[in-house]
């Protein structure tokens, strides 16, 4: 499969960057490029203009901070898997990015690329809603709450590029996934995390975008443990519905997934 | 069109590409290395696994000038002298293969994972080899290949610095 045609640019800055992407009217940042080329393959994408970005150092890094962990939009998955101060500070974090994909797909994909394509099924989002991270850009600081804004959207504006995430250390936190068995996208998955003003339940791949579950933050605010969520469940009327499962199944799974998250966190 | 300076399997090439070439065609049709195999259309069968500056990735999700100035290892370059890298021969040893067609993508893929995971199991080995997909299904002796070549590693290893 062969993509469409399209001109190839190298930034080696933030600052080259954004000058290249404001000279183009729909030139596409290239990252680790793991949907992004995919995408183009199956010519579902067609930018004239190709920014790679995977090269700029300033973004590249982890920094663990006193009570967060920063995470540089450049970071690969396998680096956020493998990163001590993630797997000290944040193990269910480390253990997320680890699951992403396939180890090929680790090696490429990154925090950032991941957070701007918001894919229903993407495990990141999960974690940055469920830890209340805080996203930086190149123009502002946006909170996990108000980044998520739809299917494949977010509150990015245009030519405003993600740099980094700061991630506030939880108590504890888990994750669950129940994976596709052909994609290994999440059909469901659940992100707990507890800290001293509550608790935060993130899922995703269960409906278009990203969302938060009042009722099981609730439950378990007040009891920490899997049987506090045994008998909640989300709405299906708001789920995906599709050859891999109903939104039936998929409102079934995220209660599964919530356990599976609560009963991982309490053990980690 | 770009030029792409690269170091393949020790050598360097230095070829015009266009941009929108993947690294895979640039190996295939460009360099010839026909080793390294198109499977699927989606990413997802790991056929094409090659190493870029150490590390296994999918050479059909990466174009070819991405790789400028990078180091490439594809199946051709892992023999050394006319001798077969320690996985290879684990993999001919053990029947790590049927058809064969996903066979370059699994050893580039289990010489990686054996650097990188120091004690590999038989669980760890099958969950590593998720992007790998064997159409023969013969996954029981790749498991075993690769669980096999892992030991001869760490014994050549544990003998270098005996």
């Amino acid at each position: 499969m062969i993509p469409y045609p399209f001109t190839y640019r190298r930034a080696g800055t933030l600052a080259e960057a954004q000058t290249l992407l404001g000279r183009s009217a729909d030139a596409k940042l290239l990252a680790g490029g793991q949907t992004l080329i995919a995408a183009m393959k199956m010519r579902l994408a067609q930018p004239s203009e190709l920014i790679d970005i995977s090269g700029i150092k300033e973004m590249s890094f982890i920094r663990a901070e006193k009570d967060a962990v920063v995470i540089g939009a450049g970071a690969k998955h396998f680096e956020v898997a493998t990163s001590d101060a993630v797997v000290r500070a944040i193990p269910a974090l480390a253990e997320l990015a680890g699951s992403i994909g396939d180890p090929a797909v680790r090696h490429k994909g990154t925090l950032g690329g991941s957070l701007a394509n918001n894919d229903p099924a993407a495990d990141y989002p999960a974690a940055v809603l469920a830890l209340d991270a805080t996203i930086k850009t190149t123009g502002r600081s946006i909170a996990a709450d108000h980044f998520f804004t739809g299917m494949f959207s977010t509150a990015l504006e245009e030519n405003e590029i993600v740099t980094e995430v700061s991630f506030p250390v939880p108590e504890r936190a888990g994750y669950a996934k129940f994976p596709n068995p052909a994609s290994r996208y999440a059909m469901a998955g659940v992100f707990v995390a507890k800290t001293k003003d509550g608790v935060r339940v993130a899922v995703t791949g269960a409906g278009p975008c990203v969302f938060r579950v009042p009722q099981m933050e609730a439950a378990l605010t007040k009891s920490f443990t899997p049987e506090a969520i045994a008998g909640i469940g989300v709405d299906p009327s708001d789920l995906n519905s599709d050859i891999h499962g109903s939104a039936e199944y998929r409102a079934h799974l995220v209660t599964v997934m919530a356990k599976r998250a609560v009963a991982a966190a309490s053990h980690a | 069109m770009s030029v792409v300076s690269l170091t393949v399997n020790g050598r360097k090439v230095s070829q015009e590409a266009e941009d929108r070439t993947l690294l895979v065609y640039f190996l295939r049709e460009q360099l010839g290395l026909t080793g390294t195999h198109i499977g699927c259309d989606t990413s997802q069968c790991g056929a094409c696994v090659v190493h870029v500056d150490g590390h296994a990735v999918k050479s059909c999700t990466m174009f070819a000038v991405q790789a400028e100035g990078c180091e490439v290892t594809t199946i051709e370059g892992l023999a050394k002298d006319g001798k077969l890298h320690p996985v290879q021969e684990a993999f001919r040893e053990n029947h790590g293969l049927q058809c064969g067609f996903c066979t370059p993508g699994m050893i580039m893929t289990a010489v990686d994972m054996i650097r990188r995971i120091p004690e590999l199991d038989r669980a760890t080995i099958r969950a590593e080899l998720e992007g790998n997909i064997c159409r023969c299904t013969g996954y029981h002796n790749i498991v075993s290949a690769i669980d096999d070549a892992a030991k001869r590693v760490a014994s050549e290893a544990k003998g270098k610095t005996a």
